[in-house]
């Protein structure tokens, strides 16, 4: 399949030589500089450790700056409510979203004991939310966008879904936990295997999801405003201004939305590994 | 459809030089882990912890006043219905006693009347028998009398039958007396 794209690919570049769609990606992938164009280019520090490319790049720079807007916004709101109980301004924003996680999210998925899970489901949710948004502003990137961050974020929804069932339900119980109640011995094996598996493509597409929603909008937007330069007329201005418009709002719903749903979906997850009788 | 041929002339025009977009590159993911376990730190701390304990504090606080006017309401209900209660009682009651107290005196009036009736009766049947029993004594008393009177005037006339002037003279003399009486 990959090999036919490939092909395909390759036909459709000698079709259209001198054609070049590698801004989209200049847009959509990672990189060492931080593109402001008209302003120039500030190019991140490189750093090599370990073997490991441990450079700076643009999507880190946009978590860091996702985390730092987090931590503003919040150290003002813990203020606002030490102040008083009644909510204000930013605050009331953030208890509408704090209270979803908590009372349509981990309440009903986790049940009892959602306690536990809520500070890091509200982390990951409102990371990712924020991470989601910064990619709609101008000169930003979307590190949501990008496989390694979204595989992370999956990564860390497996660890704390599989910590959290092994320390309800305890190291072998959790094992045969996973097992549905009575099925015939024999399937016992298959039926281990399978669950195992599912154990490891629940975070799986958790990743590709998130990853996968997050590009394909923006590839989408750019294709749309690229469709003026390849056409080379004006006509085409008017369409493909509105439909990227569109297509911005439609992403600025997904944004908010991949977030509930990553967050929905571990929570999920979260609350069939602790609570395993159900 | 058109997504994936979009996909593909990105891929085109990487050339896989500067990479695909499927491309996981370790060093990010380490900076995301130690960017979001941070974050996770810093913001239990700082926020989680404060903000969901308000809300908890607050969401009870909430709830109590509710309950609180809840109770309050239901104590009010149970007064005013308890009141009710008790004026009807009172009015009942009340109502019981001035009809205790017609009747008492329905029948008090009844017996007086009878009472005084039977009296006058009595009274006058009293009355009339005295007055017959009166009436006979008078007549009795009179017929002794009448006998008397004629007994007297007989003797006197047989007495005075002698001679004519001392009849006449006795005549008279009784008819003196008897205008005299």
């Amino acid at each position: 399949m990959l090999l036919n794209n490939i092909n395909l690919a390759d036909t459709l570049k000698k079709a259209q030589s001198g054609q070049d769609t590698g801004w989209i990606m200049h847009h959509i992938l990672d990189s060492k500089e931080l593109d402001l164009t008209p302003f120039g280019v500030i190019h991140l520090p490189e750093l090599h450790l370990f073997g490991l490319d441990l450079s700076i790049t643009k999507h880190v720079v946009f978590m860091w700056i996702a985390a730092l807007i987090l931590i503003i916004t919040f150290i003002k709101v813990s203020k606002s409510y030490k102040k008083s109980l009644v909510p204000k301004g930013v605050t009331n924003l953030i208890e509408v979203l704090v209270l979803f996680v908590r009372d349509e999210i981990a309440k009903p998925t986790i049940g009892q004991g959602h306690e536990k899970f809520l500070p890091y489901l509200l982390t990951v949710f409102f990371f990712i939310l924020t991470c989601n948004f910064l990619g709609l502003l101008p000169y930003a990137a979307t590190s949501t966008s990008n496989l390694a961050v979204t595989a992370t974020l999956a990564i860390m929804s497996f660890l704390v879904i599989q910590i959290g069932g092994i320390l309800k339900n305890g190291f072998v119980g959790y094992f045969k936990g996973l097992l549905p109640h009575g099925i015939p011995f024999w399937l016992v094996p298959i039926m281990f295997v399978v669950e195992l598996l599912g154990l490891f493509t629940k975070p799986f597409a958790l990743a590709i999801r998130l990853f996968a929603n997050m590009t394909a909008g923006h590839i989408v937007i750019l294709a749309l405003l690229g469709l003026i330069f390849i056409l080379r007329t004006y006509f085409v201005v008017p369409v493909s201004i509105s439909f990227a418009l569109f297509i911005y709002l439609l992403e600025v719903l997904v944004a908010i939305i991949q977030a509930y749903i990553f967050t929905m979906l571990s929570s999920l997850f979260i609350g069939m590994a602790y609570h395993q009788e159900h | 459809m058109s997504y994936r041929l979009l996909l593909v002339l990105a891929l085109v025009s990487e050339g896989g030089a500067s990479g695909s977009p499927l491309d996981v590159n370790p060093g990010l993911m380490l900076w995301t882990i130690v960017t979001v376990f941070l974050l996770f730190l810093v913001l239990s701390k700082l926020a989680w912890k404060p903000i969901l304990k308000s809300l908890n504090e607050r969401e009870n606080f909430i709830r109590e006043s509710i309950e609180k006017a809840e109770n309050a309401r239901k104590e009010a209900e149970r007064i005013i219905a308890e009141n009710k209660a008790n004026l009807q009682k009172a009015e009942a009651e009340a109502q019981k006693i001035v009809e205790q107290g017609r009747e008492y005196a329905e029948k008090l009036k009844m017996q007086i009347l009878e009472e005084s009736k039977a009296q006058a009766k009595k009274m006058i049947e009293d009355a009339q028998k005295e007055i017959e029993r009166k009436n006979i004594e008078a007549f009795s008393k009179l017929k002794e009398q009448v006998a008397d009177i004629a007994v007297a005037a007989a003797e006197k006339i047989i007495r005075e039958n002698l001679d004519k002037e001392k009849q006449i003279k006795l005549i008279n003399k009784y008819l003196e007396d008897l205008s005299k009486n």
